[in-house]
């Protein structure tokens, strides 16, 4: 065990040895076992959450694990970090050791009973997870909303700059497209409002319909590409980069100069239908058709095109469709995100769309990671959760936030987790079987 | 009939006439060589055949279909594969993605399935995989499906490059100095590996070459080519006793 290499300091393998004590218990849990343990630490939450929080001298529960108190008053450091211990890190721990056996032997059944079952037991978990903990705060519920749409942003971001190497600038444009699209449809067609006046169709039959208005919006984005995918047909590199910016900014002042979406004052009151589970659904869908097109051989064509084009191109790989579909897909999956986005906010505005926002998706994809979905998914969440400590700090956010991804790019240039491949069926497989686990098997049988 | 005719090639790169008047048949099964001193313009003949230049002048025919003006992955995917003189392969990517990439023309399961994961979609890459595999078998590296290219040595990767290139089920398969940078075991090897893909597979295969052994050993027909011009053209004995032939190249550089 804790086998590192000689010439690390007596320090560093003390700390290694100690880390492999900690896992090994829970070495053999499956990511049921983790689920089941998080349900149970959220579950706790609700119940003695908020009186150990009081005691620990908290007035709240803290919403973000404590990230964002610890910058506004450092004295409560130790407190949030024994209220994350008791609360989210031993429960979940405990229970992923104790029900190892158990869930083990429940993952095999699952998945031998029908692997799309098995999926969906998980996908549901993890909606338990995050709806119970989101439960406690609106606050939370914001911002796992605006996790989960970023998640979206950064995976289909990843498509064209990590999958196919482009450095592509222009989805702050595709976002925009998806998010007007959508909020020009519901609130212009199925809500009163002061701006289009009253509801020209019911509100219910909006509500059914807004999964066909994303779409929309993400068809919008997807032909609003096209105007940056044709150039990349013959440039690369810095001028691609150049123009994909350049769209960017046209399709800004495009929206800062229609009075019909309301200029520069933006556009509001848009209808509260991306809930958490509206939007959770669409984070796995996306991940899901995404991550099923980035492991085909048409996805990996993607792969070839960044590698080595001529290459490409003489092993019959149509790299015109190819940048052509990537750039579509990536788009249509962006706007999606843009409608959701808009939802979540339910305001909208063209300088949101703008160049910060750009420094946040491209820190979101290249600290997560190229070239991977776990990387997108990592990304998106870090970034976002740092944004929401920093808030506090407004003006020093934008100092910080682009540091990180000059770090980044130069200790680790293709981010946290980069060219992976993810393979949720393999993740939910049970684990190697202890002598306990095969008599408890053989004793649950 | 040729299953490739080439008529009075010609092309230029800016003022320099890189090929001029070049004409070649190739009968199915045929294994041709090409050589040359460096510079000569053998890389750019292949080049213009597999479209990714388009010659100034002259004509190239597939089996009675023109060629000239078609993108290169439509000229691929017609049956004319071929490696690189310099190694162009996908540095990201496995061996077995690689072999795989390459049965891009023959996928038909199209985006419904990339996106959603058909059973035609499974149906069909697990044949590419079986393919794939079946190819690296036969280059002797099965056992490196799994590795990142990067990672392999140079004969290796030169395997990889063949492998990929015989995913496409050429009828041609053009080969650019694939013994170039290999030691004398990986070149006898390499001449192995090339007599064994075409005594299973049986395509024409049109060869660069620099080295004398590897031509002589394996083709049947071999031009000389200087300054872009082809001075001689015949079976390896007429092309070793050739005065032009020793005199433009073989005389100074080259021994037996
Ligand atoms: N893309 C290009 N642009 C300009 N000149 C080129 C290009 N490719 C090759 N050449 C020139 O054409 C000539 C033939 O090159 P090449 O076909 O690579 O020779 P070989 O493969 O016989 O060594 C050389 O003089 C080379 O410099
Ligand atoms: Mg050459």
């Amino acid at each position: 065990m804790a086998a590192t290499n000689n010439n690390s300091s007596p320090v560093r393998r003390r700390i290694s040895q100690i880390f492999a004590r900690i896992r090994e218990p829970v070495s053999g849990a499956p990511l049921l076992g983790w689920l089941l343990g998080a349900l149970v630490a959220v579950i706790l939450e609700q119940l003695i959450g908020l009186s150990l929080a009081r005691m620990l001298g908290m007035s709240r529960i803290p919403a973000l694990f404590g990230i964002v108190i610890v910058l506004q008053k450092p004295s409560l450091i130790p407190s949030v970090i024994l209220y994350d211990l008791l609360i989210y890190v031993l429960p979940t721990y405990i229970i992923a050791w104790l029900s190892t056996a158990f869930a083990n032997w429940s993952a095999a059944k699952l998945l031998n009973f029908n692997k799309w079952v098995a999926v969906l037991v998980h996908i549901v978990l993890i909606y338990a997870v995050l709806h119970i903990w989101c439960d406690v705060s609106d606050y939370r519920l914001l911002v796992v909303r605006l996790i989960l749409v970023a998640i979206i942003i950064t995976a289909s971001l990843n498509v064209i700059n990590g999958y196919m190497g482009e450095f592509s600038c222009s989805h702050p444009g595709f976002i925009a497209l998806g998010a007007y699209m959508a909020s020009v449809l519901t609130v212009g067609l199925f809500v009163d409002d002061n701006f289009y006046g009253p509801a020209l169709l019911p509100t219910n039959l909006g509500h059914f319909l807004f999964p066909v208005i994303l779409i929309l919006g993400g068809v919008v984005a997807a032909l609003g590409s096209i105007i940056v995918a044709v150039p990349s047909f013959k440039t690369r590199g810095d001028y691609l980069a150049i123009i994909s910016l350049a769209f960017m900014f046209m399709v800004k002042s495009l929206f800062e100069n229609l009075e019909f979406v309301g200029g520069a004052r933006g556009l509001g009151g848009q209808p509260d239908w991306a809930t958490l589970p509206v939007v959770f659904s669409w984070t796995i869908l996306s991940i899901w058709i995404i991550n099923n097109f980035v492991r085909s051989t048409f996805g990996k064509s993607l792969n070839a095109v960044r590698d080595d084009e001529i290459a490409a191109n003489a092993m019959t790989v149509n790299t015109r469709r190819t940048k052509m579909t990537a750039f579509l897909f990536g788009a249509f999956w962006a706007g999606v995100a843009g409608g959701l986005f808009a939802h979540v906010i339910r305001y909208v505005n063209p300088s949101t769309f703008g160049i910060q926002m750009l420094a946040e998706v491209l820190a979101m994809v290249y600290f997560g990671g190229l070239n991977s979905i776990q990387g997108s998914i990592v990304g998106a969440f870090s970034i976002n959760l740092l944004s929401e400590a920093l808030r506090p700090l407004e003006i020093y956010k934008w100092l910080i936030i682009p540091l990180l991804l000059i770090l980044v790019m130069i200790y680790r240039p293709t981010g946290l987790i980069s060219f992976t491949e993810f393979d949720f069926m393999n993740m939910i497989q049970p684990k190697r079987k202890t002598k306990e686990e095969v008599e408890y098997a053989a004793a649950a049988d | 009939m040729p299953l490739l005719q080439i008529d009075h090639m010609t092309h230029f790169f800016g003022g320099l006439r890189a090929v001029h008047d070049f004409n070649l048949e190739v009968v199915p099964g045929q294994v041709r060589g090409l050589i040359g001193p460096n510079g000569a313009g053998k890389t750019t003949i292949f080049n213009l055949i597999t479209g990714i230049y388009s010659p100034t002048e002259g004509t190239i025919n597939l089996e009675g279909d023109n060629l000239v003006g078609l993108y290169p992955h439509q000229i691929a995917a017609k049956g004319l594969a071929r490696t690189f003189q310099n190694l162009r392969l996908w540095r990201h990517m496995t061996v077995l993605e690689h072999v795989k990439q390459a049965r891009y023309s023959k996928l038909k399961y199209g985006l419904i399935g990339a996106f959603f994961g058909t059973p035609r979609r499974q149906r069909e890459e697990e044949q590419s995989d079986r393919i794939a595999r079946e190819l690296l078998e036969l280059v002797g590296i099965s056992h490196l499906a799994d590795q990142v290219v990067t990672n392999l040595p140079y004969g290796a990767q030169r395997r990889v490059e063949l492998a990929r290139a015989l995913a496409i089920e050429p009828k041609i398969l053009f080969l650019d100095e694939p013994t170039a940078g290999m030691n004398p075991e990986e070149l006898d090897q390499m001449m192995d590996i090339i007599r064994q893909v075409h005594n299973e597979l049986g395509m024409a295969i049109y060869l660069i070459e620099h080295r004398m052994k590897v031509v002589m050993e394996l083709c049947q027909v071999i031009q000389t080519l200087v300054f872009g011009e082809v001075i001689a053209e015949g079976t390896p004995d007429e092309i070793r006793k050739d005065p032009a032939v020793i005199d433009a190249y073989l005389g100074k550089e080259v021994e037996f």
